[in-house]
């Protein structure tokens, strides 16, 4: 064993000194910065993003219910060590003199916000200051908005409930605020201590109860795997992810573009490694050869290989953690500036995956040819006679596919996405074979129709090597394409994603709900919007219905187990009517109506609520509004974009349909900076009308957006990096034949000129059948990461195709002639001694 | 052992290669080293000529210089009368592929064509229209009309060396450089290769540069001469001597 080890420790330097080695180590070294500074940095912004999401939560995590919190649910949140907070919320009036005003009064434990903080201030417009602790006992917070209402100002002293409380503070910000967007009065925050002493909470009252929570993601995972399965009628548990809609799918496609991302970054490292081990191949199997010669027998000689291959791969592995390490910390700087708060520190795990990917790699790269070395004499191998124990392409890439396969479904993190990337990999395989043959062919076809001048003459070499050549050829187009194709789908996806999610909240994006507006104040809202040139602000109506049958089959929440169905078949829907569909709406099925129709019974429906309560196209739909029974039948499903913040309604009528029914309106506006005081004025002249403020939370979503974007560009230039690498790898994949292949075209008399004219030829088809098959690839694969998996919408872009081919055709060929553009000046004599 | 008369090719009076005062030296760790020596020869048109010498000697340096694969440091090489040495690379490369043909001792075939395709490349480089029948015909006299779509590694070491006679021959040149052709090879392997190497020359009425160290191979040729500390001295008889 000793001797085994000394022999590969010696083998592994020499290989290193003689160059062999160098590429290998270097696509591998590459292969696990890639994997371990994606890993580390994803891992960190994941953290962080998650904190960010629970800065709206109040906690990483809240356990709500209908009834108050279960012991035990809190008991083993504190023999974990979690953080822990209970707040209740409920809707009571408020009185200050002979005002009252109905409020959202959130009761909170010492310790709240367990994320996140809230912003107190000694006056209504006051900026406020920045605090972390629940309000005292004896003290109430409130919204600028209850205080404008009552009129109150800090010091008053005002009534919940039985009990008397000063106002401690003006509430600015709180970002934990979370429910229904609509549901809301204005808020009042109060010491959970001061609630039994208001004797507001009694049997029967609806109270939403909240335990929040936080702690390290292991633990918050833990908690959170353990409490799901054992929660009661009335509970459900809630984190980052599906606190909030906008978040999570903000957070999920960010998710998977990083998954993505780091997924590229690992194939393109191993289509590097193969490439690259061409050489380092060839080399050890002289070498094993010869110590075969002196007698080393099959077991030593496959013991040292594999010692050999660990020792590269451990010390591969340690460089890339550590070059890893400091790439994703200069990345983390680089964002820091972007982040509010710094990102918190990188655990240990990537280091581990970083450190197997090395082993497993390398060991998938070297495996075939240990197991093809196994009966093979020392002749043969000297020989490179391999028919003597023929091994197959497909066996030989069969490991490093299993390998490549196994990290894309750990990176992706999502079975569809890891399938789809392999299912487009193998095509993309088969796709380059079968072109890259018909266009080579093509191209010799051509070229053997008599070159007259001797320029045709010496491109018709370059393309005869590449039909010579042509599994190698095949294999480096394959590197190209592959190469080209990842960066061009990441530039692709990456521009739809941002761009999408840019469009998604302009900056003109509505900032305030009005609610409640009766029919006669319609006009009075509408020169508010003229006077404050307020464009946009569309003013929709609203009559409530509650969904009895459908198709004749009475509708009960007791028929479906989902807990979002049941609510959605108790719950009123607020039925609209248009004529024209929204601009945010897409139609899926079905068709909007004519201005003919108005007046039909027709009822457009939104896909994920048909979806949940099973309607369908056609289904006739039973509802209850205000007493009457209204049959309305279906004729159109809609996809809603929830994430613009415009209002949107789950169920439209044509007009005429609901104009018999007493409604009242919703308007969805931009008010601009400096319009608060004629928005207030409003308010007053209309006290029945409910403002609604979400420019902070717009706010807030607009920022976790720009970070992500920031940090989508950031992991883009890693696997731009890696790419760059594969198209590297892949030139010097065939440069060693190539130089021989030069070197004996110069001694049968080609002129420096000759030669650089046939390679570059060369390397010009290889690169425009690459890029071509690179362009189509990217371009099919970037649809159906869009439409199917992202869900945005997908654009072409030729800008991006035409440069990409353009890039390809010049400067793979340009490349690849630098790199033997120095070999064409050194003497033939010298070249041949080293062939 | 003087070859035959019949094996032997029709010498000319004309000159073919000249080298004058050709010296090559280089400086390797501090030391001056002269590998050839002032050194003067001239072959005529068919002559046979073998250099021998030990290892390292220079013989292989000097094969180089005198087909324009390497420049001397001092001293001229003409061939048919016309300045070689003083051409540049490619002026040398033009002249190469008009009239030289090589054989090495290491084959030098590419791995990744076929001996048909090896056999063709230098006719490629010159635009022959008939490459593929030249390359075929080559094959065929080397007896591996059989073999002509298998790779080198499919091949044994004397069938490799064949494939490289027919790669010198197809082009036909005036003059072949061979640079011990039978070093890899077993000796009964290497006696076969030199019968058919002396067969087509003759038949090709070519120019013959032989670098050896094996005196009987020498003996083959016309003329031998030997290189010894950068001279080169005319030979007698070698296994008389």
């Amino acid at each position: 064993m000793n001797l085994s080890v000394s022999l590969a420790w010696t083998q592994t330097l020499s290989l290193w000194r003689s160059g062999a080695l160098r590429v290998l180590v270097f696509s591998l070294v590459l292969a696990v910065t890639a994997i371990s500074a994606i890993g580390f940095f994803t891992q960190r912004v994941e953290t962080a993003l998650n904190q960010q999401g629970g800065l709206l939560l109040g906690g990483d995590l809240a356990v709500i219910a209908d009834h108050a919190i279960p012991d035990a649910l809190l008991n083993r949140a504190e023999s974990q060590g979690l953080a822990t907070a209970k707040t209740y919320e409920f809707s009571s009036m408020v009185v200050f003199g002979e005002a009252s005003q109905l409020a959202e009064i959130k009761a909170v434990e010492e310790g709240f916000p367990l994320r996140g903080d809230l912003t107190l201030g000694k006056y209504t417009s006051d900026l406020g200051k920045v605090v972390k602790n629940a309000p005292k006992s004896g003290a109430v917070w409130v919204e600028p908005r209850l205080a404008n209402l009552l009129n109150i100002k800090v010091g008053d002293v005002i009534e919940v409930g039985e009990r008397k409380l000063h106002v401690g503070a003006i509430l600015v910000r709180e970002p934990s605020r979370g429910g229904d967007m609509f549901g809301f009065a204005p808020r009042l925050m109060m010491n959970a201590a001061d609630l039994p002493s208001t004797k507001l909470i009694q049997y029967g009252s609806r109270v939403k109860y909240q335990l929040l929570l936080a702690a390290s993601p292991q633990k918050i995972n833990q908690y959170y795997a353990q409490t799901k399965p054992t929660l009661s009628r009335g509970e459900k548990i809630q984190d980052v992810r599906n606190a909030r809609p906008e978040i999570k799918s903000a957070l999920d496609k960010a998710q998977q573009f990083l998954g993505l991302s780091a997924m590229v970054s690992v194939i393109l490292a191993m289509v590097a490694m193969l490439l690259s081990s061409l050489p380092y191949i060839k080399q050890s199997l002289d070498t094993f050869a010869l110590m075969r010669c002196f007698g080393a027998s099959k077991s030593t000689v496959l013991q040292v290989l594999a010692i050999q291959t660990i020792m590269i791969a451990f010390f591969s592995a340690l460089l890339g953690i550590l070059l890893g390490f400091i790439a994703q910390f200069g990345l983390a700087k680089l964002a820091g500036s972007l982040f509010l708060e710094t990102l918190p520190p990188a655990s240990s795990t990537p280091v581990f995956i970083g450190l197997a990917a090395s082993i497993a790699m390398m060991f998938a790269v070297v495996l075939p040819h240990a197991w093809q070395m196994r009966n093979l004499t020392a002749m043969n191998i000297l020989r490179r006679e391999t028919l003597a124990q023929p091994i197959s392409a497909q066996a030989k890439f069969l490991p490093a596919a299993l390998v490549m396969c196994a990290m894309i479904f750990w990176q992706a993190r999502d079975v569809k996405l890891a399938a789809s990337t392999i299912v487009a990999l193998v095509l993309l395989c088969v796709a380059i074979v079968g072109l890259s043959y018909v266009l080579v062919t093509l191209a010799n076809r051509l070229f053997m129709l008599s070159p007259r001048s001797q320029v045709l003459n010496d491109m018709k070499l370059g393309v005869l090597g590449l039909k010579r050549r042509f599994g190698l050829s095949t294999v480096q187009m394959i590197g190209f394409s592959m190469g080209l194709m990842v960066l061009m789908l990441l530039a692709l996806i990456r521009g739809d994603l941002i761009r999408n999610w840019q469009a998604s909240l302009p900056i003109d994006a509505p900032n305030r709900f009005i609610i409640n507006i009766q029919p006669s104040q319609i006009n009075g809202v509408k020169q508010f919007f003229e006077k404050q040139d307020i464009k946009g602000g569309s003013i929709f109506p609203m009559v409530r219905g509650r969904l009895i049958s459908k198709n004749g089959k009475d509708i009960s929440a007791t028929q479906w187990q989902d807990e979002r169905a049941k609510h959605l078949a108790e719950r009123e829907f607020n039925l609209s009517w248009a004529e024209q569909m929204q601009s945010d709406n897409q139609l899926l099925s079905g068709r909007w109506w004519t201005p003919k129709e108005y007046g039909k019974p027709y009822l457009s429906i939104e896909q994920d609520l048909a979806k949940i309560l099973g309607i369908r196209l056609g289904d006739k739909l039973l509802f209850d509004v205000a007493g009457d029974p209204l049959m309305l039948t279906v004729t159109s499903l809609r996809k809603v974009d929830w994430d613009t913040m415009r209002a949107n309604f789950f169920a439209v009528t044509p007009p005429g349909v609901l104009g018999n029914y007493s409604a009242n309106y919703i308007s969805s506006f931009h008010l601009p900076i400096g319009a608060d005081a004629a928005m207030n004025q409003l308010v007053r002249n209309y006290s029945n009308l409910t403002v609604i403020d979400v420019a902070a939370l717009m706010q807030q979503v607009r920022g976790i957006m720009q970070k992500m974007s920031s940090t989508i560009e950031y992991v883009f230039a890693f696997s731009l990096l890696a790419g760059l690498a594969v198209l590297y790898a892949a030139l010097i994949a065939t440069r060693e034949e190539r130089i021989a292949e030069a070197t004996l075209m110069r001694v049968f008399g080609a002129s420096r000129r000759q030669v650089s004219v046939s390679y570059v030829a060369e390397f010009a088809c290889i690169g425009l059948v690459s890029a071509l098959i690179a362009t189509i690839a990217a371009n099919l694969l970037a649809y159906y990461i869009s439409a199917q998996i992202l869900n945005i919408p997908f654009q072409f872009n030729a800008t991006l195709a035409f440069g990409i081919t353009l890039i390809a055709a010049f400067i793979i060929p340009l490349a690849a002639w630098l790199g033997l553009r120095g070999f064409l000046n050194v003497p033939a004599r010298q070249l041949l001694n080293s062939i | 052992m003087q070859q035959s008369p019949a094996m032997q090719t029709k010498i000319s009076q004309t000159n073919i290669i000249q080298a004058q005062n050709l010296t090559y030296e280089f400086i390797s760790h501090d030391n001056h080293i002269q590998v050839l020596r002032d050194l003067n020869l001239s072959i005529l048109q068919g002559e046979q000529i073998a250099i021998i010498g030990s290892s390292g000697s220079g013989k292989s340096t000097l094969l180089s210089l005198l087909a324009g694969l390497d420049i001397p440091s001092r001293g001229s090489v003409q061939i048919q009368n016309n300045a070689f040495s003083s051409l540049d690379e490619d002026g040398r490369a033009a002249v190469r592929a008009k009239s030289m043909g090589f054989i090495f001792q290491s084959f030098q075939l590419l791995p990744s064509l076929t001996a048909l395709e090896n056999v063709m490349l230098p006719l490629q480089l010159k635009s022959h229209p008939n490459a593929k029948e030249l390359s075929l015909e080559a094959l065929t006299k080397v007896g591996l009309s059989a073999r002509v779509e298998h790779y080198p590694k499919q091949l044994s070491g004397g069938e490799q060396q064949r494939v490289a006679i027919a790669r010198a021959f197809a082009t036909q040149p005036t003059i072949l450089f061979a640079d011990e052709p039978t070093g890899n090879l077993d000796k009964a392997t290497g006696q076969i290769i030199i019968e058919l190497l002396f067969k087509m020359n003759i038949e090709a009425g070519t120019t013959l540069v032989l670098v050896t160290h094996d005196a009987h191979l020498a003996n083959r040729c016309q003329r031998q001469l030997k290189l010894e500390n950068g001279v080169l001295t005319e030979q007698a008889d070698l296994v008389a001597a």
